[in-house]
């Protein structure tokens, strides 16, 4: 079942064309990867799905229902939730209180919200961190935060931005077990991330975004090997260290 | 400490404390009645402004445009068509709130933010005063005045001082119980939502328009009603009381001082505040101006140290102690 189908979005910044003509279809289930150079686009298309910013021409469908043009929150209310590549904190309230106005979005009762909120928590191991305030938290402890807050709006689809982007490696493979638990609740991930290992490792399906186009679509190992990805994306180095 | 124990001690705290309130009147002359009633009036507006400023963030300079409206309202609707000035504050609250619906619809549809949110309420206040200025001086060169009725509760006017005491005290007392209901529920979260970050609270699911428009339909609403109460207590309504930038900015003091964002900073700046401008002016008395200076300085020196208010300092304290102390 395809959960979402976007058709031929167009999106211009005065002069620039950040997105051209991008069209693509994700299944129910899958986790699909794009990776692009920086300035590629691969933000502004995220935006563009989240609501954040309204295409020029073209058409979102989130099951089979046409979304475009949608505000963030009426899109959150249907099941799509995203984070962002820089952690959009509640500075000033506790881990709890963050994570708890994602479960409201479903739950009115405090008490319920707060019950879903500490079990998030405790799935993304900041149980223990609940009470602190939101500012205070490493960028680690952000990162999983931002990611519990979608997951607390029960989302069908969670758009990730970069949740690994400035992490160790340590924390690089803790998201990447939450991400892979994400999916097996049947929850479906499209992940924008620049670093190779967790996206190679992730995707079941990855696209690469160059100047605004689709200019790829494919399994990991095939995508890795195209010619045309090597020259816009991966670069010389990646060349290099492959031949060697 | 558990929550039930904590909820136990609150609850006798607040007992005590309105006891001690109620019987206060009968230990106290009519000079401290008046300041303890300017107290609870300006802790009142302080609440009703830090729904809208303190929760939701939304910083309003302008909120004597409310008040003004309220008294407006109640006392023209009394003179000219003999409404009961009850009745009137209820009217006066509907009168603020579609102002404010009209002016919060304005702003908030362009996403005006921050300063700019607060120069157009400053600039709503303004005009209203000036409106006020041209149509008094035709009709009501002296202010308008509410005529002097028989002493009761129906007419909303009495020879002492006390039954406006307690009239004060029940309205910043239910004011309370309403902040503390939307503190504990998803509207509070929604709105401190709001205030930490608009682009993370629309991804959430929070329509921001609606709960804008929401604590700005509270907060007018109840600024109005205060603004009868304020026509009442003094029986006179001219356009400086009213609508006057001294207002606007005398209301959202008391929340900075106190604590905006919290349930009781308001009261306690507003009881903070008055304390000190009396204490001021008894100290400088018979040199001119002195106290307004000194008041000024000691406003900036709580400010520059207590960014948070007196009791968003203290929680912050509190917090770094508990911390420690769970380290040792």
């Amino acid at each position: 079942m395809i959960i979402l189908k976007v058709n031929d979005f167009n999106k211009a910044f005065g002069g620039l064309q950040a997105i051209k003509d991008f069209s693509f279809e994700l299944e129910k289930g899958e986790i699909l990867g794009i990776i692009g150079p920086n300035g590629a686009g691969k933000t502004t298309l995220f935006n563009l799905i989240s609501g954040f910013y309204s295409p020029d021409t073209g058409t979102a469908l989130f099951k089979g229902e046409d979304v475009t043009g949608l505000r963030p929150y009426q899109l959150c209310k249907r099941g799509l939730a995203r984070t962002f590549q820089i952690p959009q904190l509640f500075t000033n309230l506790t881990v709890l209180e963050n994570v708890r106005i994602g479960s409201y979005s479903r739950i009115t009762s405090s008490r319920e919200a707060t019950q879903e909120a500490l079990r998030i928590l405790d799935t993304v191991g900041l149980y223990e961190k609940r009470n602190e305030l939101a500012s205070v938290l490493s960028i680690g402890h952000r990162k999983n935060m931002e990611l519990a807050k979608a997951l607390a709006t029960g989302p069908e689809l969670i758009l990730l931005d970069e949740v690994v982007a400035g992490l160790n490696p340590k924390e690089t493979d803790t998201i990447i077990e939450h991400i892979i638990r994400i999916q097996k609740q049947g929850i479906t991930v499209l992940l924008i991330e620049h670093v190779m290992k967790a996206i190679m490792s992730l995707s079941n399906r990855i696209i690469v975004i160059h100047y605004g186009k689709n200019i790829a679509e494919g399994r990991p190992g095939k995508i890795s090997k195209d010619p045309k990805v090597i020259e816009a994306y991966l670069g010389e180095e990646y060349v290099f260290s492959k031949s060697r | 400490m558990s929550s039930t124990t904590q909820y136990t001690r609150n609850i006798l705290v607040i007992v005590v404390a309105g006891f001690i309130l109620i019987i206060l009147p009968h230990f106290i002359g009519d000079y401290y009645i008046h300041m303890a009633t300017m107290i609870l009036l300006y802790g009142y507006l302080g609440l009703a402004w830090n729904i809208l400023g303190g929760y939701a963030g939304q910083f309003s300079f302008g909120h004597a445009a409310f008040f003004g409206v309220g008294a407006f309202t109640s006392t023209l609707l009394q003179l000219n068509i003999g409404v009961n000035p009850w009745i009137g504050m209820f009217l006066a609250g509907i009168a603020g709130m579609l102002l404010g619906l009209f002016i919060g619809a304005l702003c908030f549809r362009y996403g005006l933010r921050g300063p700019y949110f607060a120069l157009a309420m400053l600039a709503l206040a303004e005009m209203l005063r000036l409106l006020a200025v041209q149509w008094m001086t035709v009709k009501y060169p002296l202010g308008i005045n509410i005529p002097i009725n028989t002493d009761s509760f129906w007419n909303f006017q009495f020879d002492k001082k006390a039954p406006y005491y307690y009239i004060m005290l029940f309205m910043t007392a239910a004011a309370l119980y309403l902040t503390h209901i939307i503190e504990v529920k998803r509207i509070g979260s929604y709105f401190k939502a709001i205030r930490e970050n608009e682009a993370a609270a629309e991804s959430l699911g929070i329509n921001l328009f609606k709960y804008k428009l929401l604590a700005m339909a509270i907060s007018s609403f109840l600024t109005a009603m205060g603004g009868t109460f304020y026509a009442q207590y003094y029986l006179i309504v001219d356009e400086e009381a009213a609508f006057g930038v001294n207002g606007s900015i005398e209301i959202l003091l008391g929340p900075i001082i106190g604590g905006a964002g919290t349930v009781f900073g308001p009261v306690l700046g507003a009881g903070v505040l008055e304390c000190l401008s009396e204490v001021t002016r008894d100290v400088f008395e018979g040199y001119g101006g002195v106290h307004l200076m000194v008041y000024g300085v000691i406003l900036v020196i709580t400010i520059i140290f207590l960014p948070e208010g007196i009791l968003g300092g203290l929680q912050l304290i509190f917090r770094k102690l508990k911390k420690r102390g769970r380290r040792h």
